[in-house]
């Protein structure tokens, strides 16, 4: 009899269908494959297949020095590999219970804004593309090989740049570090303003994003879902501000947050984090303190046994490493806990009762990168 | 750097279920519980209703093949409320399994399978048990210490890459 039912209920709506997207589809920012079940053109359940990348990274660090492993950090979310970078010498530093001298800290702290503005940049180009507006990636690349051209002088690499190390930095700022990242902070505003200008009161825009992949706050926190997705739900929290390291605690800035959870309130976030993001590089160069980069580490590296877990906000949220040491040169084991593989997590529960189109704008918002999500 | 804990936090778990906290201990600065696996669903679930560790951060394991009970797994939790963490450790011995805490995390289910994948430590009321970053048909566990780090499955190589090896 049920079955009956059931089928009588699916009968207009036709036969559910099994749509695989991806893993070669341009929207999914690398190699994600997702099947999409689906009836007629709207979403009934999605299934994420993944590990097309996997590298086994936390199996490399086992068979890695503590230093050896720093550069393969960078590989992860290849597109904020210096915040990768910041995570992982800061754990291992607190593992070693040293501390970066304070001018490390603050060099460090204004090249991982400059990363987290680049790779909202990426974020928002790619997402703005993929919904169909093809201007904003120009504009946006354009602002990131600034950026670039800042990490390029400074450390050599624009990408992935290993820029720092354990215990402080390997390289002094360059003599015209402070200008360089002011003169791109003082011409971001007004570049800003034109992402603003193409998109937010864009109605095409709106509706495309407004009330799409919408989560609460609740479902947020219970699908372990951080970062910009976890404020855009309303939910004021940013371990910069809750756990401060590196040295946030010192600058003035604000944590967006939206009220729908929807993609539109996503992107004000990001919007608005990459404001205070320059806010917070402006204060930064106003005072970098003079003295030594690298602390006292010495060069081989032999942490006490015994396990550490320190966690930073990526610009996709929460990234995490829990790295035990056995009193030896290598590492026993690290985890990373990576912001994009938990976050796209939540894919199933936003795109079920939406369009196949919408699911492309909601992989979007979750700002994912298939390399640190297959580590 | 470890030292015994004997806060209120852990005077409050041990009053509520005695001997199934084994251990509490603060490294660097850091807390954690070693509790019974028997007894993971009841102190995951008091955990997050009584406690308000409303955020399971992370959720993984350390293999220590010479140990009796050769697995931890360690579960990362963070409280909003309280802006504090605590890691829960569940030694494990090889081809126990572990209740799930997809019911009281839905984190946990990619979490639990990427463990599943990498270390072969499988959960009892896990909705969707299986591999989540290696290939369904691999065979071996990679994160486990026995695996060598040139290790593969060569079989499943030759048959679906076609070629001799990954390496």
């Amino acid at each position: 009899m049920q079955d009956d039912a059931a089928q009588n209920q699916t009968l207009l709506g036709a036969d559910e269908l099994v749509l695989n997207m991806g893993p070669q589809h341009p929207s999914t920012h690398g190699v994600l494959r997702v099947k999409l079940k689906l009836d007629g053109e709207r979403v009934r359940g999605t299934e994420c297949v993944i590990g097309y990348l996997h590298r086994g990274v936390e199996k490399i660090a086992e068979n890695r020095s503590y230093q050896q492993f720093a550069p393969y950090v960078d590989r992860m979310d290849y597109v904020a590999a210096v915040s990768n970078g910041l995570g992982y010498c800061e754990a291992v530093e607190k593992l070693l219970n040293v501390e970066a001298p304070p001018r490390a800290k603050v060099i460090r702290t204004i090249m991982t804004e400059l990363q987290r503005i680049a790779s909202h940049l990426v974020w928002l180009g790619t997402h703005a593309l993929d919904i169909g507006a093809l201007t904003p990636l120009f504009y946006c690349l354009r602002e990131r090989e600034e950026i670039l051209k800042i990490f390029e002088k400074y450390c050599g690499a624009r990408l992935t740049t290993h820029a720092f190390r354990i215990g402080g930095l390997q390289y002094e700022a360059y003599d015209s570090f402070e200008k360089d990242v002011e003169r791109f902070c003082k011409d971001f505003e007004r570049r800003i303003q034109e992402y603003v200008d193409l998109l937010t009161g864009n109605s095409i825009w709106i509706g495309r994003t407004r009330n799409v992949g919408v989560l609460s706050a609740e479902d947020c926190i219970a699908l372990g879902a951080s970062g910009p997705v976890l404020r855009a739900s309303g939910v004021k929290w940013d371990l910069r501000k809750a756990q401060p390291y590196a040295a946030y605690d010192q600058y003035n800035f604000q944590i967006p947050v939206g009220t729908n959870g929807d993609t539109y309130d996503r992107y004000m976030v990001r919007m608005e984090e990459m404001r205070q993001s320059r806010l917070i590089c402006l204060q930064a160069i106003e005072n970098i303190p003079a003295g030594p980069i690298l602390g006292k580490v010495g060069k081989v590296l032999k942490p006490p046994a015994g396990e550490i877990y320190h966690s930073i906000e990526a610009p996709k949220g929460i990234l995490g490493y829990y790295i035990v040491s056995d009193g030896t040169t290598q590492p026993y084991r690290v985890r990373i806990r990576p912001p994009s593989f938990i976050n796209l997590q939540a894919l199933d529960k936003m795109a079920r009762g939406h369009l196949v189109a919408d699911v492309v704008a909601i992989i979007g918002t979750l700002d994912i990168v298939l390399g640190e999500v297959d580590r | 750097m470890q030292i015994p804990l004997d806060n209120d936090l852990t005077k409050r778990y041990r009053e509520q279920f005695g001997a199934a906290i084994l251990d509490a201990v603060e490294d660097r600065k850091q807390a954690y519980l070693v509790i019974a696996a028997a007894q993971l669903a009841e102190i995951a679930g008091y955990s997050r209703d009584v406690e308000k560790f409303d955020l399971l951060e992370d959720y993984t394991a350390v293999d220590w093949p010479r140990r009796e009970k050769r697995f931890d797994l360690v579960a990362i939790l963070y409280s909003f409320p309280h802006n504090l963490r605590l890691r829960l450790k569940i030694p494990l011995a090889d081809g126990e399994t572990a209740s799930s805490l997809v019911e009281i995390w839905p984190t946990a289910n990619w979490l639990e399978r990427e463990i599943f994948d990498m270390f072969g430590i499988s959960f009892s009321g896990h909705p969707d048990m299986k591999r989540i970053l290696l290939p369904e048909e691999w065979q071996g566990h990679p994160l486990r210490k026995d695996y060598d780090i040139l290790q593969q499955d060569t079989a499943w190589v030759r048959e679906n890459l076609g070629i001799e090896s990954g390496q």
